[in-house]
């Protein structure tokens, strides 16, 4: 029993490095880079949550809405003032650095204004448990929420890409940004949607993950982040359906790791599935083969 | 026997056959050119010659040697060196230093040595300064020696590609449209360095070029690729006044 | 001829000025130390300087001349660490020599980081970009985890080994916990002095430039610059990139040594061998200029030695670091900066020209 137990725990953490890699991949798929402050939006939604909720005594869904906002802000600005002046830039390393330099910068300006202590995140989610097998299984209502948010997201941006002239275009521009524009389409536009919808998802894990593990510093983002990077390459760079799997199969891992295994050892394992995954198939999953123009 | 001889060469890329049983045979000391319309399939020709694609079939011998399916540094350890089609040159690095990074399988020393600053390394450091110096000397870019390639006029960033590949001491050498971009003056130009390249380091050429003076200046004979298939094979008086060539090719102009 | 000369010793010259500084600074701190001007905070940062300095060297050979993002440096420097204060514990009293105990220590620290270096950068060396980046990451985070997790004790039947804890080692009552978990290791010999930090900078800065100005160098920016055509010409791209990370791994171990053996504990923590070391590295050698070695070394000291002295901006230290971080490469990668500079420092240029005329 305990064994089940475990895998709904690992399914539910899985969901939100799902969530969490829905934003690398799309983001990756068609600004081809890696946002490494992505982990730390996260963190930046948690702690909006937790202000309006402790601090404001605010509604938990209002705070909730007003950090999907705030994030989504956040990721149009860095988009604009950090990423976009170097997206023709000679070394491709030029934007990947400065993504580095967000993330340390997020970091601390949550550290000047929340300080270095574990904050404890508000029990927001008030769900009744399930009990299932006369009581051996309870299931929480936290993680139910979680895995049911992610598979909602996840059709919701699948449709969204199919059926709207908005998700047409990221397709256009993901495919070629050159031909893209010479079709019309807002080229920058479409980017700084993706940013926005990819910080509006990170803002919901924030406060998905910080439900579950309620200690919240500002490095809480950073990990996760990472992981959920792990996930999004695991599945396949660029693929949605690649981060669902991804980060899904990355949670199991990482708590069955972490209970049968060892509990030190828990991230050194998902960072040798990544290495071994990259090794095999350096396209992840579900990813395509590119092959270089010579 | 041929210098290269090639038969049967196909490979596809998802379905789309880019070149279908390609064939070609070069004696030693000819120059030699490859011509057809965009995307019959030249450049594709050429990253199987020289071992940046795998091909699907056909055997490619270099001097008799079979080099099917080989590596590129085997390849052009075996004899084949190129230039491409967007130049690409050691940017930041000095233009002397592109040639002699092309020097870099004939002149050795160990990393030790280098490190270290052993004789060894001044002497074989000394040599390659000296031959480096012998090829710009050839495609005028000797004066030119410690100016970062980057920082080159396009023609003579072509030059300097065509220099770093004879670095490699190739039996036969692969240019990939040598003239794209040059006006006609250095057009002229590249044509009698080209020349001169072949007497003087006694190499065979094989080149693809849509400049059809060029081609019919100074290609003995010709191949022409027409949706990945040989159209024509010939002498260059031949292939050209070929009516099917010109209907394919020329006629499109 | 007259021309490659003249360029030639350009290159000297700079060398000569690397050198010329590192030397210079080295005199005047050591006149400062022997007639006791010198504060006590400054003194104890002499050794970490040095170590910062060397991981900064080293890195830049990877991202610098090879043109690869590592993340996972710290990593290296950790094997080092490890492996050289494991060796001088189980040395001390053995060998009688310190110097010599250091000199063995060094090599072990060098050799186990740069056999790590060829063990990791034959898989990873494969991968390009942002994913060898965020697998550089991965084995860094990897080598500090399973560190965490080692147990090593040694009595009369030999050396124990355990994952679990010092229990499990299962040791006659005589026996001496080595390595504690995540305790890590104590009463590592302090043998690191600012001068022999100093003699391995100096090391590196040779070994780096003259590797830079010899056939293997050139092979390793010629793949920098472009990898296809570095394979046309028949350079073995693999030997030659893994050429440059194993040395470089190599170096960052030599700088774990040191680390090593300035303090009385060694434990690996997130905020030592993390990949926030790694990015802390790879801060020091965008500041000082991907690819300039001396700019690494000003970067280096500047920003160990700036937050220290200054304690007062402690809070804003990393925060400062962030916003100097992406400023840096905002004005120096985007395109739109890099015209505005020429057009700007080019008439700044033409202007004194003219004046020079008048």
């Amino acid at each position: 029993m305990s064994f089940i137990s475990y895998f709904i725990n690992g399914v539910s953490l899985g969901s939100v490095y799902a969530i969490i890699a829905l934003g690398y991949t799309m983001v990756y798929g068609i600004a081809k880079m890696l946002n490494f402050a992505h982990g730390d939006v996260i963190m930046i939604g948690a702690y909006v949550v937790l202000t309006c909720v402790s601090t404001a005594g605010l509604h938990p869904a209002l705070a909730v809405l007003i950090g999907i906002v705030a994030c989504t802000v956040f990721g149009i600005v860095i988009e604009r003032v950090a990423y976009r002046p170097l997206r023709n830039a000679a070394s491709p390393l030029a934007v990947l650095i400065t993504a580095i330099g967000v993330s340390y910068l997020l970091q601390n300006i949550a550290l000047l204004i929340f300080g270095s202590n574990t904050k404890s995140f508000p029990e927001i989610i008030k769900l009744p448990s399930l009990s299932l097998a006369g009581g051996k299984l309870t299931i929480t209502g936290t993680t139910i929420l979680t895995i049911v948010a992610c598979l909602v997201i996840m059709a919701g941006l699948m449709a969204f890409i199919n059926k709207t002239k908005a998700g047409q275009a990221m397709l256009a521009v993901s495919e070629d940004k050159g031909a893209a524009q010479l079709m019309g389409i807002n080229v920058n536009g479409t980017i700084a949607l993706t940013f926005a919808i990819g910080s509006a998802l990170a803002a919901l894990a924030g406060v998905l993950l910080c439900s579950t593990y309620p200690s919240l510093t500002p490095y809480t983002g950073s990990m996760p982040g990472i992981k959920a990077f792990v996930a999004a390459v695991f599945g396949g760079i660029g693929s949605i359906p690649g981060a669902l799997i991804g980060g899904i199969l990355l949670g199991v891992i990482e708590i069955l790791g972490k209970a049968y295994i060892s509990s030190q050892l828990a991230d050194a394992i998902v960072f040798a599935v990544l290495i071994v995954v990259l090794l095999v198939k350096p396209t992840g999953i579900l990813g395509k083969n590119i092959q270089e123009k010579v | 026997m041929a210098l290269l001889e090639v038969k049967n060469l196909s490979i596809s890329f998802g379905g789309l056959r880019a070149v279908n049983e390609f064939h070609i045979e070069i004696q030693k000391g000819e120059l030699y050119g490859l011509i057809g319309p965009n995307g019959a399939g030249k450049t594709t020709a050429f990253n199987l010659l020289t071992g940046v694609y795998k091909p699907d079939e056909g055997i490619i011998k270099l001097d008799g040697v079979d080099i099917t399916g080989k590596k590129t540094i085997d390849i052009n350890k075996a004899g084949i060196a190129r230039t491409f089609q967007n130049i690409r040159l050691f940017k930041e690095l000095s233009v002397l230093d592109n040639v002699k990074a092309g020097l870099h399988n004939h002149y050795k020393y160990s990393t030790i040595e280098g490190i270290l600053r052993l004789p060894k390394f001044r002497k074989v450091e000394r040599e390659m300064d000296e031959r480096a110096m012998e090829i710009l000397q050839v495609f005028d870019l000797d004066k030119e020696a410690q100016t970062t390639a980057a920082n080159l006029p396009y023609g003579k960033q072509r030059k300097l590609e065509i220099a770093r590949a004879i670095a490699t001491k190739p039996k036969l050498l692969l240019l990939d449209e040598p003239a794209a971009g040059m006006n006609p003056n250095e057009t002229g130009e590249l044509m009698e360095t080209i020349r001169f390249v072949r007497d003087k380091f006694d190499m065979t050429i094989l080149l693809i070029e849509h400049d059809m003076k060029l081609v019919s200046g100074i290609c003995e004979e010709l191949t022409v690729l027409n949706f990945g298939q040989v159209l024509a094979q010939g002498k260059t008086s031949d292939v050209l006044n070929n009516p099917e060539v010109i209907s394919a090719y020329l006629g499109d102009e | 001829m007259n021309v490659m000369w003249k360029k030639m010793k350009k290159t000297t010259k700079s060398n000569m000025i690397t050198f010329g500084m590192v030397i210079l600074a080295y005199a005047v701190i050591q006149a400062m130390v022997m007639t006791g001007n010198i504060s006590s905070l400054f003194k104890g940062l002499l050794v970490p300087v040095c170590t910062y300095v060397i991981l900064a060297i080293s890195l830049n050979l990877v991202v610098g001349i090879l043109g690869e993002l590592s993340l996972g440096h710290a990593g290296f420097m950790c094997v080092g660490a490890f492996a050289s204060a494991f060796f001088s514990k189980c040395m001390q009293g053995v060998i009688a020599s310190d110097g010599l105990r250091f000199f063995l220590a060094l090599l072990i620290g060098a050799a186990a980081a740069g056999i790590f270096g060829i063990l990791i950068g034959i898989p990873v060396l494969r991968l390009k970009g942002d994913y060898l980046a965020i697998v550089t990451l991965a084995f860094g985070e990897i080598i500090k985890n399973v560190i965490n997790v080692m147990f090593i004790g040694k009595d009369a039947n030999g050396f124990h080994f355990s994952t679990k804890d010092v229990i499990s080692l299962n040791m006659e009552p005589d026996g001496v916990v080595l390595v504690n978990g995540p305790q890590g290791i104590t009463g590592t010999p302090k043998d690191s002095t600012f001068t022999i930090g100093v003699i391995l900078i100096l090391i590196t800065l040779i070994i780096i430039i003259n590797l830079v100005n010899s056939r293997s160098g050139r092979a390793i920016m010629a793949i920098r610059d472009n990898r296809i055509a570095a394979e046309s010409i028949g350079i073995n791209i693999t030997k030659y990139k893994l050429m440059a990370f194993s040395i470089s791994a190599a170096m960052a171990g030599c700088a774990g040594v040191l680390y090593a053996h300035n303090l009385s504990s060694l434990t690996a923590t997130p905020k030592n061998f993390g990949y926030n070391m790694s990015i802390m590295i790879l801060v020091f050698v965008v500041l000082g200029g991907i690819g300039n070695i001396r700019g690494s070394i000003i970067a280096a000291v500047i920003l160990t030695l700036l937050p220290e002295l200054l304690r007062g901006l402690s809070d804003y230290r990393m925060l400062i670091y962030a916003i100097v971080l992406i400023v840096m490469m905002l004005f120096n990668w985007a395109p739109k900066a890099i015209e505005w500079r020429e057009k700007y420092l080019g008439r700044l240029k033409h202007r004194k020209k003219t004046t020079k005329e008048a």
